[in-house]
């Protein structure tokens, strides 16, 4: 069965007040059609959580700027303006969290663990309520496990049985933001629909992909 | 010369063959164009590859490939792309030996604060608190004052950390200081200047090597 649908279908999976992850990295690997689509909706009140909030008028700045998010975890919002003017006048919380932190916190949700120790952040308001364990005389933070009601990726090819495969450096969050949601969208620039990856090709094995959208570059 | 190009060049005097290496963005990221042709560096970029090249030209951009600033880069042959969490074992797993970085402001125990001033600029730590955690070798390249002529590094940093106690040396356009458990030790400073005058231009107390010397370029 075809995992193809189209973008209102996809964006029929998202819901008010839903926890939403949007992979990508600044402008890159981001699903802009999916992002766009989910705008058009008007949907609110959803947690989003992303790398970063991307550039103005780009990628997951649209969300922000149309106010789609009550509340953004990200581990940068340097590169967007906006969202540090509602984070500073209260419009919207935002909660930051070292990259590092934020991207093993996802996968530790989509590998079924109960968090992880990083040394990340001890010394720092990083630290603040969470507990602190040492190990071999070492400090760490105890760090849980940050799961999704649905993942938005991109992605550069995918066959029918959902197989992914990400270009350069356009990987970043993707495969492992769709390790940890309960429902994941791919936007795909290609989509092979007779033919398969090479299973040595793929980068993300299609039983983590619920559905797939064909988009552009 | 001007400042942020010796600093630059004096930095890429630390580099040393076989490195693997990350740079931050801004001033960090012109150490790439001073590193001796017959030795041999590996820059990582946190987005999620090895093998960070130089600018692209004109019409030659790749849209999945930008450095962790989003801006536009290469990925030299030999290069390897990977996903965040990897990119982030790789980081906090001490496989980088050295970080070279911005600061606000940096103290003698070696803290950094680098990542926000409170109710003002809050662009996030992005992988800043990873990175110098999980770097062998953490190099803070800056210019000694502030825009409005105050000391950066001081007694103790009164911004929030982005580490504690994780910074090895310090560049500047006046000096270069080294971190040691008994404080701040002068090594170098640029030619013209005296060890007073950095001094003076430095809130914590400064230990002046006895094999004190003048920058070399």
């Amino acid at each position: 069965m075809s995992k193809l649908i189209t973008l209102e279908a996809a964006t029929n999976q998202i819901k008010d007040g839903m926890v939403l992850m949007i992979g990508g990295f600044i402008d890159v690997g981001v699903p802009n059609l999916l992002i766009d689509a989910l705008v058009e909706t008007g949907k609110k009140n959803l947690t989003i959580i992303a790398n970063d909030t991307g550039t103005p008028g780009n990628g997951v700045a649209k969300l922000v700027e149309n106010k789609v998010a009550s509340k953004v975890i990200a581990s940068h919002i340097g590169t967007n303006p906006e969202t540090g003017r509602q984070l500073n006048s209260g419009e919207t919380e935002v909660e930051l969290i070292p990259q590092g932190t934020l991207v093993e916190r996802i996968r530790a949700a989509g590998a079924g663990l109960g968090g992880f120790l990083t040394p990340t952040g001890v010394g720092t308001i990083a630290e603040e309520g969470k507990k602190k364990i040492t190990v071999q005389d070492k400090e760490y933070l105890l760090e849980v496990p940050l799961k999704a009601d649905v993942a938005i990726i991109k992605a550069f090819k995918a066959d029918s049985k959902g197989n992914l495969r990400f270009r350069r450096a356009a990987r970043n969050f993707n495969p492992i933001m769709a390790t940890a949601a309960t429902f994941v969208v791919a936007e795909v620039e290609e989509y092979l629909e007779s033919e398969w990856l090479d299973p040595d090709e793929v980068m993300l094995p299609g039983i983590f992909v619920d559905a797939i959208v064909k988009g552009g570059e | 010369m001007n400042p942020r190009e010796l600093i630059a060049r004096r930095v890429a005097q630390e580099l040393q063959d076989g490195d693997v290496v990350n740079l931050g963005i801004g001033m960090p990221t012109m150490v790439a164009n001073y590193i001796p042709s017959e030795i041999n560096i590996t820059f990582q970029s946190e987005n999620g590859f090895l093998g960070l090249g130089p600018v692209p030209q004109a019409g030659e951009e790749d849209k999945d490939v930008t450095n962790a600033g989003g801006k536009p880069v290469t990925i030299i042959p030999g290069g390897a792309c990977f996903d965040s969490a990897f990119s982030f074992l790789i980081i906090r797993g001490g496989h980088v030996d050295v970080t070279v970085l911005g600061a606000l402001e940096v103290d003698e125990q070696g803290n950094l604060a680098n990542w926000m001033i409170p109710g003002k600029i809050v662009p996030g730590m992005g992988g800043a608190m990873d990175l110098v955690v999980g770097a062998k070798k953490v190099i803070v390249s800056m210019e000694h004052l502030t825009k409005k002529g105050e000391p950066k590094i001081l007694k103790q940093c009164q911004l929030p950390l982005t580490a504690s106690k994780q910074v090895n040396l310090i560049v500047t356009e006046m000096a270069v200081i080294e971190v040691t458990p008994v404080g701040l030790v002068l090594k170098e400073i640029a030619p013209g200047l005296t060890a007073e005058k950095v001094q003076e231009n430095t809130e914590a107390k400064l230990i002046i090597s006895p094999e004190l010397k003048v920058i070399e370029l």
